[in-house]
C-alpha cells in the first residue's frame, strides 16, 4: 500500500501544486510529496508525525510477509440501537466499514519484528476516531488471549479519542475488560508494550494504554485523559501549548521512551530482547 | 425541593398543607378530605416514579437531598474508621475510604464523596476525584486483600476531575492502574452505584464481582449534556441523549452490565433515606454472605471472565 494514497482535505493549494507538494498540517510548510513519503509522513521541518492507517503501521513495524490477521471478522455492534440527530449508528457503521475497509477501530494479528514473534493490535483513527467500543475491546481481549496462549509479547499501537459514545455503557466496560486481558498477561509474565500515537486520550488512555510494561510515545503525540477544551472550561485558564504532549507526559513520568517513527521498529526489537527468553 | 416533573405532587402537598392549616386548632378529628388527598398523593407519587424517563431519572440521581456517601456510612455501618492519603501526594476527599463494620461483616468501604454545602463541595470537589483519590482507593483495596476483607465501593460521581493538575499527575494512569489491579485482586469486590455513575471516574473504583445499582441511579460513558453537545451540537438536547445512551438501572441490567437493581422507596431515595438504607443493607448482606469463604484466586479469574463477557456479541 502506498504511503500516500489519501488526499488531504485541509490542503488549500492549487491542484498542480498538490500533486507535487504536501502541506504539513502542523507547521503548514510545503514539502515534496516524495520526501514526505520517504520520511514516513513525518514533517522534515517541525517533526510532526502524521497519523497513519493501521496497514501503514503494520508495514512499518512487522517484517514483510509475516503479518497474519486474527479475528478479522469481529465487527462493530450496536448494543444500544443508538440514533442521534444525524441518523442511526447502525447506518454509520456500515458507511464507515465501506469507506475504510475495516470492521472495527483496531486490527489484530501476529507477526515478527526483526524475527521475534509478537502479537500486535493496531488502532486506526479513521474508524470512529479510533474509539474504544465493544468490537475493539473484544479484539484486544482475544489478541491478548492469543499472546497468552502462545506466550508471545503483546504490543498495542494506540490511536484513539476515547470510548465510543454510540455504544454507551458497553463501551465504558471495555476499559475494565481490556485491563483484565492485560492483567492476565501480567500474571503470566508475558511482556506488554503500549505505543501511544496521536491521539491517545479518554477511555483508552485510562485503560490499556497506561498499563504497559513499557510505554512508548511518538514525538508530539497528544496523550491525556480529559480534553483540552473541557479542562480549560473547568479551570478557566488557557493551557500551555505543550500540555498533554508526549514530551509533557515523559517529563511527568508516564512515558518510558519517545521514539521517532523511523526508529520505532528497531527500538521495539532492542527492548523485546530484554523481555523475551531467547 | 420539587423536580420539574413533580408538579402534581407539589400541588397536592400545597393543598394538603392548606387544609391542615385551616383545620388546625378547630379541635376536629382527622379530616376525611385530607386523608383522601394523602392517598391521592401516594398514588400519584408511585405512578410518577414508576415511569420516570431517563432524563427524569438523571434529575433524581442528582437530587440535592439524595443520600450521599456519608449518609450511607452513618446508616449502614456500626463503625467506620477513615484511612487517609495515597502515601504519595495527598489525601483526596473526592474519594474516601476506611475500615467499616456492617452488621457482623468487617470490610473495606470506599466511595466517592459529594457534599451538600458549598464548603463541603469545595473540600470534596463535588465528588470528582483526582489521581490521588484513585491511588488511595487502590492502597486501601490492597490493604483489604492483605487482611482478607471484602471491598465494598459506593459510586456517585459526575466524573474524574478534568483539571490540569489531575492530568499532570496522571489521571489516566491512576484509573487504568486501578482497573488492572482490581481485575486481579484476591478478595471480593462489591460495587453499589448509588447516584451518578460518571464514566471513567466511576468505573475507576467500579470493577466488582457484583455490581448493584439503586433503581434511580444512572451510569453512563458520558453525561447526557456532554453527549448532546457533541452529537446533537446542542446541550439542551440532553433528554434525547439520556434516552439514547441507555443509562438507567433497567437498561444496564438488560445490557448485563449490572447484576441487580436495589429498589428505592416510592418517590426516590431522597424521600425515604431510612428505607433506602434498609434496602441497600439487605442487598449487601446477601452478597457478602455469598462470597464468604470463596477461593480468592478463583474469584479474580471469575471477575475477569465477567468483564470479558461484556460487549461480546458473536
Ligand atoms: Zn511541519
Amino acid at each position: 500500500m502506498g504511503w500516500f494514497t489519501r488526499k488531504r482535505k485541509d490542503a488549500e493549494q492549487p491542484e498542480t501544486k498538490e500533486e507535487v507538494f504536501i502541506q504539513c498540517p502542523a507547521c503548514k510548510a510545503h514539502i515534496y510529496k516524495a520526501e514526505w513519503e520517504k520520511n514516513l509522513e513525518v514533517c522534515s521541518h517541525c517533526n510532526h508525525h502524521e497519523r497513519m492507517t493501521c496497514w501503514e503501521r503494520i508495514d512499518l513495524l512487522i517484517d514483510r510477509g509475516t503479518f497474519r490477521e486474527i479475528n478479522r471478522r469481529v465487527t462493530a455492534s450496536d448494543p444500544l440501537k443508538f440514533a442521534d440527530a444525524k441518523g442511526t449508528y447502525g447506518e454509520k457503521i456500515k458507511e464507515t466499514r465501506q469507506k475504510t475497509g475495516l470492521n472495527e477501530s483496531v486490527v489484530t494479528g501476529r507477526g515478527r519484528i526483526n524475527g521475534i514473534r509478537v502479537v500486535l493490535a493496531v488502532m486506526d483513527f479513521r474508524f470512529f476516531g479510533g474509539s474504544l467500543a465493544s468490537g475493539t475491546g473484544e479484539k484486544i481481549y482475544q489478541a491478548a488471549a492469543y499472546a497468552l496462549k502462545h506466550r508471545q509479547p503483546f504490543i498495542i499501537v494506540c490511536a484513539s479519542g476515547g470510548a465510543r459514545m454510540q455504544e454507551g455503557i458497553v463501551s465504558l466496560m471495555q476499559m475494565p475488560k481490556t485491563c483484565a486481558a492485560i492483567a492476565r498477561l501480567q500474571q503470566a509474565r508475558i511482556p506488554y508494550f503500549s505505543i501511544m500515537t496521536d491521539p491517545t486520550t479518554g477511555g483508552v488512555s485510562a485503560s490499556y494504554a497506561m498499563v504497559g510494561d513499557i510505554h512508548i510515545a511518538e514525538p508530539k503525540a497528544l496523550i491525556g485523559f480529559a480534553g483540552r477544551r473541557v479542562i480549560e472550561e473547568t479551570i478557566k485558564q488557557k493551557l500551555p501549548d505543550d500540555f498533554q504532549t508526549a514530551e509533557y507526559l515523559m517529563e511527568h513520568g508516564f512515558v518510558d521512551l519517545i521514539v521517532p517513527r523511523k526508529e520505532m521498529k528497531d527500538t521495539l526489537h532492542k527492548l523485546l530482547k530484554y523481555c523475551v527468553a531467547a | 425541593m420539587y423536580l420539574d416533573f413533580e408538579k402534581p405532587i407539589e400541588d397536592l402537598d400545597a393543598k394538603i398543607a392548606e387544609l391542615k392549616a385551616a383545620s388546625s386548632g378547630t379541635g376536629a378529628g382527622p379530616d376525611p378530605q385530607i386523608e383522601k388527598l394523602e392517598q391521592e398523593r401516594s398514588r400519584v407519587l408511585k405512578d410518577l416514579y414508576s415511569k420516570l424517563t431517563p432524563w427524569q431519572t438523571v434529575q433524581v440521581a442528582r437530587h440535592p437531598e439524595r443520600p450521599l456517601l456519608r449518609d450511607f456510612i452513618a446508616g449502614l455501618c456500626s463503625e467506620f474508621i477513615e484511612l487517609h492519603g495515597d502515601r504519595h501526594f495527598a489525601d483526596d476527599q473526592g474519594i474516601i475510604g476506611g475500615f467499616a463494620t456492617i452488621e457482623s461483616h468487617r470490610l473495606m468501604l470506599i466511595g466517592h464523596q459529594k457534599g451538600r454545602t458549598v464548603e463541603e463541595n469545595l473540600r470534596c470537589n463535588f465528588g470528582m476525584a483526582r489521581p490521588e483519590g484513585y491511588r488511595k482507593a487502590l492502597r486501601l483495596m490492597r490493604l483489604a486483600e492483605k487482611f482478607r476483607l471484602p471491598v465494598v465501593t459506593f459510586i456517585d460521581t459526575p466524573g474524574a476531575y478534568p483539571g490540569a493538575d489531575a492530568e499532570e499527575r496522571g489521571q489516566a494512569e491512576a484509573i487504568a492502574r486501578n482497573l488492572l489491579e482490581m481485575a486481579a485482586l484476591r478478595t471480593p469486590i462489591l460495587v453499589v452505584v448509588t447516584g451518578e455513575g460518571g464514566s471513567g471516574g466511576a468505573v475507576g473504583i467500579g470493577m466488582g464481582d457484583v455490581i448493584l445499582m439503586l433503581s434511580n441511579a444512572v451510569y453512563s460513558v458520558i453525561s447526557p449534556e456532554g453527549c448532546a453537545s457533541i452529537l446533537w451540537r446542542d446541550g439542551t438536547k440532553a433528554p434525547e441523549a439520556a434516552n439514547a445512551l441507555k443509562i438507567t438501572a433497567r437498561s444496564l441490567l438488560d445490557l448485563k452490565v449490572i447484576d441487580e437493581i436495589i429498589p428505592e422507596p416510592a418517590g426516590g431515595a431522597h424521600r425515604d433515606p431510612q428505607g433506602t438504607m434498609e434496602a441497600v443493607k439487605k442487598a449487601l448482606m446477601k452478597h457478602l454472605r455469598r462470597f464468604q469463604g470463596l477461593s480468592s484466586k478463583k474469584l479474580a479469574a471469575r471477575r475477569m471472565e465477567k468483564f470479558a463477557a461484556m460487549g461480546r456479541y458473536r
